[in-house]
This record gives structure tokens, sequence and C-alpha cells, in this order.
């Protein structure tokens, strides 16, 4: 059999990154023009400094990760670029409060850490060793903010003078690393051991799951407590997504669903900021009818119909009435407004494409702690946007969490941009040794049984 | 693992579905129910986002936009506002609109598809032209001079131009600045509160939507109804009436302020204004005549648009013979805006027709292309074209040596009619003053203005109240006015 060189597709990415800079910077002139008539002073400086991250981007993936997906860093360029330009032109709305720039900074260090992990990262399997350290990390980042003052009705930042960070963000990375390692070497114990409760549930020994699943509860408890309800249900998704993958066991996910049903249940009629929330989605316009005027989820659909099929365009819609939480939480209804429901699908197939990108790497790749982390940083990305934008269409209960790239967040972007840093290593580590011509292929019986 | 993985995979999908298929809904299917929602502000802030068009008098913008660079961007603002407000309404961020603000609101604002030169397009793309001018009828030395006149005191004043229908002038006293209601501040609010809150009603339009007694002017149509249906054939017969009349069925008896009129022929009893014979007649030409006549004049119909909506005047349809006694003389249950008496003026002078009134000429787009103008039409033929110059006979001779000798101008035909209502619970109010005139400039065919003023409370003596004494002189310079230009 002939050998040949898998294709490397560096050049498809520059080109793919260029459109992507270029599609933001015309962003960023739209709103101006819409605003002002103008193109905005800054355009030059934007798409220059937008262009240089991308460019640094590119080449520490040229150099070290050069049979990497290269679709993922020019989505996450794009989705970051069409980000800033979302919170530039609601910073027009705001002449007093300013995101964007510290938006921007935020970008430069999350695509520095992106280029420090593509740079010192060499092979994945390396976090394996650090699983235990990286669950006690999490915990302590989690834990954290319980000594801070709460914000807006949640304790989880961490503010030290102007400067605050939100810890979960980060401890979600951590979460997946250790999720990944665990069932990765534990899968066939809780696959295959244990007592049999029916036909599909398998209940594993309390040695097998016990840690991994007080470690869970430890994590979701400490969330409620702090009012993080966005995470909490990213974290339970990913736990059983992470569970069914590894274990193969459709009653994981009866079992997931029915937990998160009855806790859910507990947690809506207990927690009035919970209950209120829960409240909200059902009737989005009882504080209307009540004549204390609309809520912010009324406002938030009020702007995505605003925007209809194609959108009132950038810089002219009034998604600002959300009010505070327009930059960020809400940071979608600005681009349902404004570039109507085809831009909001361009929006969700971007997204989709990132997480296809990340499965397809985790189908790729031979070791199960390479798959299950793949398939857990995808997972975390596709959850992220249900749970946000599913919030804020009404089609779920609102939590806040952050939409990946675009909310205005330090935290988040930083975090998104190791996520996408993480995914470059692994589809690079898939791709360099998958047999040319069969990039996706999954078939590798052998490796995967003995982990 | 790899068929789990592709498990997970199809469970992203289904998300991403679920999230497309949401949002189709949300910004396709139910869009309208959300943009229709009042709680959500687009609608006002697009309304206010360009500068709203104008209303003009004699080619001239009375009202004007200025840009705040708040929200709810451009506030109404209008040179001479309280003169034009009953003509204008208001136009507020916070209040709405009313009169021509409202009626013409689709053009003024821009909304109206028919400013764009597209209109299809318009309609597909949702876009806004620039506001459109509402050109009117009113002519700005005919509302001055009607203003002047009621100078402070309560009531109003119409005139018309009785050929076409043009409102040449509508004035309501005491009135408002509407640039009070613009915008969306403190004091707009405390405006509001204090305008409704004042005792005087100066947001009452009373010339359109204020009816009064119309006391001893509805003689007009009493007389046309008699003329028409043959209960009096020549003016000059003696009408067999008694002086005290004891109305029909009761023990009630009605007498005059004048005297001669017992027996008096319907020409002396219109120009001395006898109660005793104009209610006789009523009674005799019958319910049927007076309220088929009242009808044609304009009583008794909702649907009268000029384009503000204007009050119903009224003649009631079923009542006994003292009653309709009564009401053939203005009283009882008969009311009438300013507006309809001097269509009842009107109709005298246009030889019995009756034009639709209207205060818009014409609308045109921002850059002055006319989209719509106001066609002259008839709404009915009140009286028969004899029983017209008849009429106006009877009321010339009014002004030149009946009760309405006030209102007279050298030199130009006048015709009148003075009325002086009574209300109130056992008439204990101050009596209304009415007038109705019409005037004719020597060398033209007809009439060329048509009056009816009302004063609610002329500040004299209870006794000296009446139309000609306080509303003729206002009539007799709304009229030069008219004819001087």
């Amino acid at each position: 059999m002939e050998v040949r060189v898998p294709p490397r597709r560096r050049g498809t990415e520059l080109a793919l990154i260029v459109v992507a800079v270029l599609l933001s910077v015309y962003g960023y002139c739209d709103v101006g023009l819409a605003r002002t008539g103008s193109v905005p002073p800054g355009a030059a400086g934007y798409g220059a400094g937008l262009g240089v991250l991308a460019l640094l981007a590119h080449l520490a993936v040229r150099l070290r990760a050069p049979y990497a997906d290269p679709l993922l860093l020019p989505i996450a360029v794009l989705l970051n670029g069409l980000g800033l330009v979302l919170i530039y032109r609601l910073d027009l709305e705001t002449p007093g409060d300013r995101a964007a720039p510290t938006q921007l900074v935020w970008s430069t260090i999350g695509v520095g850490l992106c280029v420090a992990v593509v740079v010192l990262l060499r092979d994945h399997r390396l976090l394996r060793r650090y699983a235990y350290l990286s669950v006690v990390a999490a915990l302590v980042l989690m834990i954290v903010p319980i000594f801070f003052p709460a914000v807006n009705g949640a304790r989880i930042w961490i503010r030290v003078g102007g400067f605050s960070i939100q810890p979960g963000e980060f401890a979600k990375i951590l979460f997946a690393v250790f999720f990944a390692s665990y069932l990765a070497a534990n899968r066939t114990a809780l696959a295959t051991t244990g007592r049999t409760l029916g036909r599909f549930v398998q209940l594993p020994t309390g040695r097998v799951l016990g840690p991994v699943v007080a470690i869970w509860l430890l994590s979701v408890g400490v969330l409620v407590l702090e009012r993080d309800l966005g995470t909490s249900l990213l974290f339970f998704g990913l736990f059983v997504v992470l569970l069914y993958v590894a274990t193969g066991r459709t009653g994981w996910i009866a079992v997931g669903l029915l937990l998160a049903a009855a806790g859910a249940y507990a947690v809506g009629s207990l927690e009035p900021h919970v209950h209120s929330r829960v409240a909200d989605w059902l009737h989005p316009f009882a504080s209307i009818e009540a004549g204390r005027g609309p809520n912010q989820l009324a406002q938030s659909l009020f702007a995505f119909a605003a925007g209809g099929l194609l959108g009132t365009g950038l810089g002219l819609g009034h998604s600002i009435l959300i009010g505070f939480a327009a930059k960020s939480d809400f940071i979608l209804a600005t681009a349902g407004e404004e570039l109507g429901l085809a831009g909001l699908a361009a929006i969700f197939l971007l997204y989709a494409l990132l997480v296809e990108r990340g499965y397809r790497a985790g189908l790729a790749l031979r070791d199960p702690f390479g798959r299950l982390l793949a398939v857990g940083l995808a997972s975390i990305v596709a959850l992220q946007v249900f749970v946000i934008a599913g919030g804020v269409t009404g089609l779920i209960p609102l939590t806040g969490m952050a939409m990946p790239f675009l909310a205005q967040g330090g935290s988040s972007v930083v975090t998104n941009w190791i996520i996408v840093a993480l995914l470059i290593r692994l589809s690079d580590s898939a791709r360099a040794h998958a047999p040319a011509g069969t990039e996706s292929a999954g078939a590798q019986p052998q490796q995967e049984a003995s982990p | 693992m790899t068929r789990y993985i592709r498990h997970a995979a199809a469970f992203c999908l289904l998300l991403l579905v679920a999230l497309l298929v949401n949002a189709t809904r949300v910004q396709v299917f139910d869009a309208e129910k959300y943009d229709d929602n009042p709680a959500n502000r687009r609608r006002a802030i697009e309304r206010f986002a360009e500068p709203r068009g104008d209303i003009l008098v004699d080619g001239r913008p009375v009202t004007g936009s200025k840009d705040t660079g708040e929200q709810l961007r451009h506030e109404r603002t209008y040179t001479n506002g309280p003169l034009y407000a009953p003509v204008t309404g208001f136009a507020s961020q916070v209040y709405g609109t009313t009169f021509l603000e409202h009626a013409e609101d689709s053009v003024l604002s821009g909304t109206d598809p028919m400013l764009a030169p597209l209109p299809l397009w318009h309609d597909l793309t949702r876009s806004r032209s620039p506001g459109g001018d509402v050109v009117t009828t009113v002519r700005a030395a005919v509302q001055r001079a009607a203003h002047a006149g009621l100078d402070g005191k309560k009531g109003a004043v119409a005139a018309l131009e009785p050929a076409t229908g043009r409102i040449l002038a509508l004035v309501s006293t005491p009135s408002y600045d509407p640039e009070r209601l613009s915008g969306t501040s403190r004091s707009v609010t405390d405006s509001w509160a204090r305008l409704n809150g004042d005792p005087d009603k100066p947001m009452l339009n009373r010339a359109l939507r204020q009816t009064y007694p119309p006391g001893s002017t509805f003689k007009v149509v009493t007389a046309a109804a008699a003329l028409d249906s043959g209960e009096i054939t020549d003016l000059d017969a003696p009408t067999r009436s008694p002086d005290p009349y004891t109305l029909p069925g009761t023990s009630t008896r009605l007498s005059n302020e004048v005297t001669g009129c017992t027996d008096a022929s319907l020409r002396y009893a219109f120009r001395w204004s006898c109660n005793t014979v104009f209610a006789k007649l009523g009674a005799d030409t019958g319910l049927d005549a007076l309220v088929e006549t009242a009808g044609k004049f304009g009583f008794n119909d909702p649907g009268i648009k000029v384009p503000s909506s204007v009050a119903a005047s009224t003649f009631d349809t079923s009542m006994d013979r003292a009653q309709l006694a009564l009401s053939a003389i203005g009283q009882y249950d008969t009311r009438a805006t300013p507006l309809q008496m001097a269509m009842v003026a009107a109709a005298v002078a246009n030889g019995g027709f009756v034009k639709a009134p209207h205060l818009v000429e014409r609308t045109t787009t921002g850059s002055g292309t006319t989209v719509d103008s106001t066609a002259t039409r008839t709404l009915h033929q009140a009286m028969g074209p004899g029983t017209a110059l008849r009429l106006r006979e009877l009321m010339t001779e009014v002004v030149e040596e009946g009760t309405g000798t006030n209102a007279a101008i050298p030199g130009v035909t006048v015709g009148g009619k003075t009325g002086t209502a009574q209300h109130g619970l056992g008439n204990s109010g101050t009596p209304y003053a009415w007038f109705i005139s019409w005037a004719q400039k020597p060398g033209d065919g007809e009439p060329s203005v048509a009056v009816a003023v009302v004063v609610e409370d002329a500040a004299a003596a209870r006794a000296d109240i009446s139309g000609g004494g306080s509303a003729a002189p206002i009539a007799r310079a709304v009229m030069e006015a008219a004819l001087s230009g």
C-alpha cells in the first residue's frame, strides 16, 4: 500500500481566516455607515488588530499543528470578530459604558493562550496526567466566588479592583479533562460491572461510579448555591453525554434525564430565582399584562421578531431596549434583530460546524481519552449555544450563560479560545495519524478496547 | 465508541434543529404578534425616528419638528399652537395623536404606502418614506379673526365655503398649546394633568366635538321643513299662532321676548325670532318632515369626518307634539355642533345643497408632489332651491332690520340668524349665544362664506346675552376676514 502524506490544508485555513477578518471589518464599517454615514475611524485599527491576532494563531497552527482541521480557527476568528462588532454596535447606545475595547483585550489574551496551548501542548495525552489536579483546581475555582459579593443575583465572579473573572468558565475545561480521563480509564468497568436493573440500566459498583458522581454532585450543588444555573446545566449535560459515549448505555441517558427532571423540578419550585425564570419562560408577557412593562425575555423576543427574515441591518435595531445584559447574555438578540433569521441561522451553522469538527476529531482519534475529550469540548460548545440561544429565544427557561465568542465577557472568550486550541491540538493528532484518505474513519476497535 | 459518538453528534444536531425551528417561529411566524405588542417600544421609536411632515395653513407650516436626539427622537413643535389646536390637535410621544395629527397620521408619519414611489416594494421592505405634508383649507386670516373675536370667552367658531364645504376656520376657546404635550419629559405629564383638570376644558374641541342646544338658529331648519313640506306657502301669510302658545297636550305656555308674534307671518317671526310661531310650526309640520329635513342638513349622522371625526348633532326621532314643538325652536333634546350649524347656514347660501365639510385640501409627499386631494362632494340636498332662495331672503332681513343687525357689513349681502339657547336644570345655566350667517360680496353669484359662532358664557348680564349681541359681531369679523381674502 502506498503511503501518502495526509493533506495539511493550511492554505485553506489562511484563506478562510482572511475572509473571516474581512467579514468582521465589513460588519464594523457597516455599523458606522448605518449610524453616522461614515466609516468608523477605528476600522483600520480594528481590522489590523483582528488580522494580526488571527495570523499569529494561524502561524502557531502552521508550525506546531500542521494537520489540524482548517475550519476551527477561521470559525473562531469570525465568531469573535462578529462578537466584537456586535458589542461595538451596542456600545454606541451606551456612551458611558464601552465594552468593546475591553473585549478586544480579552480576545487578545484568549488568542495568546490559544497560541500558547498549541505551541506548548505537544500531545493531548499529557493532560491525562493532570486529571485529578484539574478537578481539584476546578472545584477551588468554583468555590472561591462564594466569598465574593453577588453580582445581579449570582455569585460567580471574582473581583479584584476593577478586574473581574468568572472562574466557572475555566472550570468547565478542567471538568471536561477530568471526566474524559476518568471515564476513559473506567469505562469498561462502568459498562460491564455491577448489578443490572431492568434491561437497560446497569448500575456499576459504587467504587467506580462513586467518585465521579460525588464530584459532579458537588459541582452542581455549588453552582446552584451560586445561582449559576446555566453552568450547572452545562455540567450535567456534559457528564451525561460523556458517560453515554464512554459506556454506550442508553440507560444512562434515561437516568440522566430523570435526574435532570427531578433536579429541575426541585430547584424550580424551591429556588425563587429559578422559579421566576421558569415563570418568565412560561408567560413571557405576564409582566406586561400586570402593567410592569416587558421583562428582558419579552424584550428579547421583541428584538428577534423585529429582525424578521433579513434583519434591520447592523446598527439599525433597538435591541438595547433589553437593558443591562444586552451585551452579554442577550447578545444573540442583537444578531437576531439586525441580521435577521438569515444571519442567526448562519451563526448557528458556524457553531454547528465548530461542534461537528470537534466530533470529527473525536471520531478520528484512537485513544479513548482524546476521543472523549474532543467530544466533551465540542459538547460544551454545543450545550452552551443551546442553553443560551434556547433561553433568549424562549425555547427553554433562561439561564445566564455566555454565547461562545459573541458575548461580552473576558473569561468566556478566553475559555473558548482554549477550547478551540485543544480542538486544534486534538484534530492535529487525529488527522496526522489517520491513514490518508480516511480522515474521519473511526474503525479502530483494537485500540479502543484497551485504554 | 464510534457509534455512540455519532449518536451524541446526532443529539447535538437535534438541538441545533430545535434552535432553528424556534428561531423561525419567533422571527417569522409569531413576529407580527410580537411587533404589535403595545409594550414593544419599536413602533414608537420608528414613529419618531424621522421628522414628521407638516400641516400647512395658507401654504405655510403651522407645525414643525425638533430633533432631541433621544430615543423617541423628533418632537412636534407648533407655531401659534393655541390658535390652530382645534385644527391640528396634538402629536405626543406619550399621549398619541388627535384631530388632523390623528386623521392624517399615516401621511404625516410617512407610513402611508401612497407616499412611496413604489408601494409594493415599500410593502415588501417595510421601509418608511419621509413624512408627507397636509395642506389644509383653513385660511389664517379667518382663523385669526375668529380667535380674536372670541377673545378668551368660552366658545367656538366654524366657517365654511358654502359651495365647496372647505373649512376656512375652526376655532375653540379657551385653547391650549399642543407643543406642551410633545416629548417625554416630566413637564409633558404635568401639562396633561393640568389640561385635563382644567374646568374650562381647553383641550375640548368645541367646534367639532361639543354639541350645544342650537336655540333659535335651528329655526332655519324648521322653516326649511315647513316650506319644503308645503306647510307654509306664503312668507307673508298669517300663521294663526297664539302668543303665548300652549304646548300641545300640556299646560306649559311658551312666550316670546318680542312683541307682535301673535298670528305673525313667517317673515316677521323669522326676523324677530318668535318662539311661539316656530314651535307651532314645528308641531304642525310634523315629526317626519322635521326629522327628514334635519337629517338632510347632517343631524343624526355620526359618520361625519372632516377628516377628524365630528360629534353627531342630534334631533330626536320619536317625540310627542310638545317635545317636537320645543325641538323646532332648538330646545328639548336638539343639539348641534358649531360645524353643523355652519353647514345649515351654508346650505341656505348654496341653494339647498350641503357640501361635505373638509379641512384637508390635499396631501403631498415631503417634496410637494400631491398624493391625494379632497374632492368637493355633496352630502345631501337639504331643501329645494326655491326654499333656499326664500330662506336667504329671510336671513338677509334678520341682518338688515331684525335681531342680527350687529352682523351687517356695509356693501355686502349678509344673511343671519340669532339664537339664544337655554340650558341647564330649569334653564339655570348662562344661555349660549349663537349666530349663524353667510355673506356674499357684491358681484359674486353666491355667498362665499358661512359661519357659526357660539359663545358659552358671554361675560354679560344674563338678560343681555343674545346671539345678536355677543355672537353676531364675531361672525361679522370672521366674514369680513373671509371676504377680504
